[in-house]
């Protein structure tokens, strides 16, 4: 299992209950459920990957974040994850409300686009990054709404969000985010993994 | 019709209370069952039909010597492997394979009931055929299934036996008959009421049968379980057997001779009074209704795996209303699972060969056995 996903693991308690939002094929999903005892429940796209969960034994249902969050109702989960996803709709602040209504307490991972790759490639090379994590051209890319940890660190306190806690992933090697580091943060992480309640 | 006197079936002695108001005892269910109840007794599967569908789900229908109609299904190795699974499916109660219904003869007259039958309704189908598992002595279900009306008797059957099955799959159904369904069944109705042999429904003491009015409502009926591309793809505007247009009313287009010999091959197989009452329960059927217009306290009892499926050309139970279902159930904090199937068959998808439904089907059903 990829490292953002045992960080997510370590940051989610036993016995409690979760909603995957873009839950893939249901690796972290059916590693919560047999290593943490946890009830899970994932909301995916796309059709392959639900037929995936549904192998796993998973409760998988086929939906869209942006139309199909409504359906699950006040605080009914102690957590909600939301990995690497949150570029790609149209409304990410609709997202990040939805999201804290449903669960405490929202896991939400943001691929970083202060990265200094990312800005090397723009300033030297000109065109939209393409990196490890941002795959896709700048007309195929699903992303919409690019941002940096800092934006969503800024985002989080312009809109009175808690942030409770803040990680910054490089590879393997993980640091907490605070606002004294930020700046250094968002220049070398490739991810953010961030904890929010309201 | 002698084939129809080795039906198998119980009598069902203890009494039930119809919706109506109504008691009935002493009446028969006409079952089939397919592959074997395990030692354990933990891998019984009841599968509920649709409209017109009957007890005989797979291998050769005995009385009309056609493949059952979910033969896709269920079977050896199939999505529904009767190498695992014991399959059971009873014709519900208002049928006309074997089970209490309106051409049953009526003790009091020694003539069939015809429209003296009482009105029943999906609550009191499912009722009914809960006597089974009494039968066959399985304290719990592995899964229940059915599409259209047998997905209403699905969530119905939860609702009120909520610990009796570990798992449910309610396929391209609604939880409440719309007014567009409610249309559709009543042409149906009205279009055998009209048919001069129908009498009042007292055809068959006068040996007559309503056959026009019924294959009307068929075909009627069968435009709305087909979509608009599936036609087109199938028939578009081809002729049936001639090169030019005869000017007539003669069957020319070739969708106009496939409807009429869907109209005929049904009136064979089927009781139009029957039409006529399970039509209405579909019509009756309003679980949000039931429970104080709150769908989700349906289930609130239930630790039932649920896992719904719709079809994205069925305009007749569209995902739409499907997906009120998963809402509920998420509602209630039930263990519900959803997906909707990419087919151009519309609402006849779930009884025809669309591979993503079957496997998704096997691949629920499989996973969840071993797991529970």
């Amino acid at each position: 299992m990829k490292k953002e996903f045992q960080i997510i693991s370590e940051l989610i308690k036993e016995n409690t209950r979760v909603l995957d939002v873009g839950c893939g094929d249901g690796t972290l999903m059916k590693h919560l459920k047999d290593n943490k005892n946890i009830d899970t429940r994932g909301l995916e796209i796309s059709k392959n990957n639900v037929q995936d969960c549904i192998s796993k034994g998973l409760s998988i249902i086929e939906g869209n974040a942006e139309k199909d969050l409504h359906q699950f109702q006040n605080l009914s989960f102690d957590y909600v994850i939301l990995s690497q996803t949150l570029q790609a709709f149209y409304n990410p602040e609709k997202v990040i409300e939805d999201l804290l209504r449903v669960a405490n307490k929202a896991i939400v991972t943001i691929p970083n686009f202060g990265y200094w790759k990312v800005r090397i490639h723009l300033l030297f090379k000109g065109t939209m990054p393409v990196t490890e994590n941002l795959p896709n051209e700048w007309y195929n890319t699903p992303n919409i709404h690019m941002c940096t940890i800092k934006d969503f660190f800024n985002f989080c306190s312009e809109k009175k969000i808690e942030l409770y806690k803040s990680i910054a992933l490089n590879g393997e090697k993980t640091s907490l985010i605070n606002k004294n580091n930020i700046n250094i943060k968002n220049l070398s992480s490739k991810l953010g993994i961030f904890v929010i309640n309201k | 019709m002698n084939v129809k006197k080795n039906i198998k079936k119980i009598i069902v002695k203890k009494s039930l209370k119809l919706d109506c108001g109504e008691t009935i005892n002493d009446y028969p269910l006409a079952y089939e069952t397919y592959g074997t109840l395990n030692e354990k007794k933990d891998n019984a599967i009841l599968v509920f039909h649709a409209l017109t569908g009957d007890q005989f789900v797979t291998n050769t229908n005995p009385i009309t010597n056609k493949p059952g109609w979910w033969s896709h299904l269920v079977g050896t190795s199939k999505a529904i492997d009767t190498n695992k699974f014991f399959v059971i499916c009873v014709n519900v109660i208002g049928g006309c394979m074997g089970s209490f219904g309106p051409s049953s003869i009526d003790p009091k007259t020694n003539k069939t009931y015809g429209t003296n039958f009482p009105v029943i309704t999906i609550n009191d189908m499912v009722n009914a055929q809960y006597n089974l598992l009494e039968f066959f002595e399985i304290d719990q279900l592995y899964s229940v299934l059915g599409g259209s009306m047998g997905g209403m008797q699905v969530l119905q059957f939860v609702a009120n036996f909520p610990n009796k099955t570990k798992t449910a799959i309610p396929i391209a159904c609604t939880a409440s008959h719309s007014a567009q369904n409610i249309a559709f069944n009543e042409l149906g109705r009205q279009s055998i009421m009209a048919d001069v042999n129908w009498k009042e429904g007292n055809y068959s003491k006068l040996d007559l049968s309503p056959d026009k009015g019924l294959a009307v409502a068929r075909m009627a009926a069968h435009i709305t379980y087909l979509s608009k591309k599936g036609l087109q793809e199938k028939f578009g505007r081809k002729l049936q057997e001639k090169d030019n247009l005869n000017f007539s009313f003669d069957a020319d287009f070739q969708i106009e001779s496939y409807l009429r010999y869907q109209g005929s091959i049904f009136v064979d197989r089927f009781d139009a009074n029957s039409y006529l009452y399970i039509t209405r329960a579909m019509d009756y059927f309003d679980l949000v209704k039931e429970f104080e217009g709150n769908l989700s306290k349906a289930f609130e009892k239930t630790k039932t795996k649920f896992f719904i499926i719709s079809f994205t050309s069925d305009w007749l139970y569209p995902t739409l209303e499907n997906k009120e279902i998963v809402i509920a159930l998420n509602s209630s904090g039930a263990n519900v699972g959803f997906i909707e199937i990419t087919s151009d068959k519309g609402h006849d998808s779930f009884l025809l060969n669309v591979p993503e439904f079957l496997k998704t089907v096997k691949n629920f059903l499989e996973t969840n056995y071993k797991k529970i």
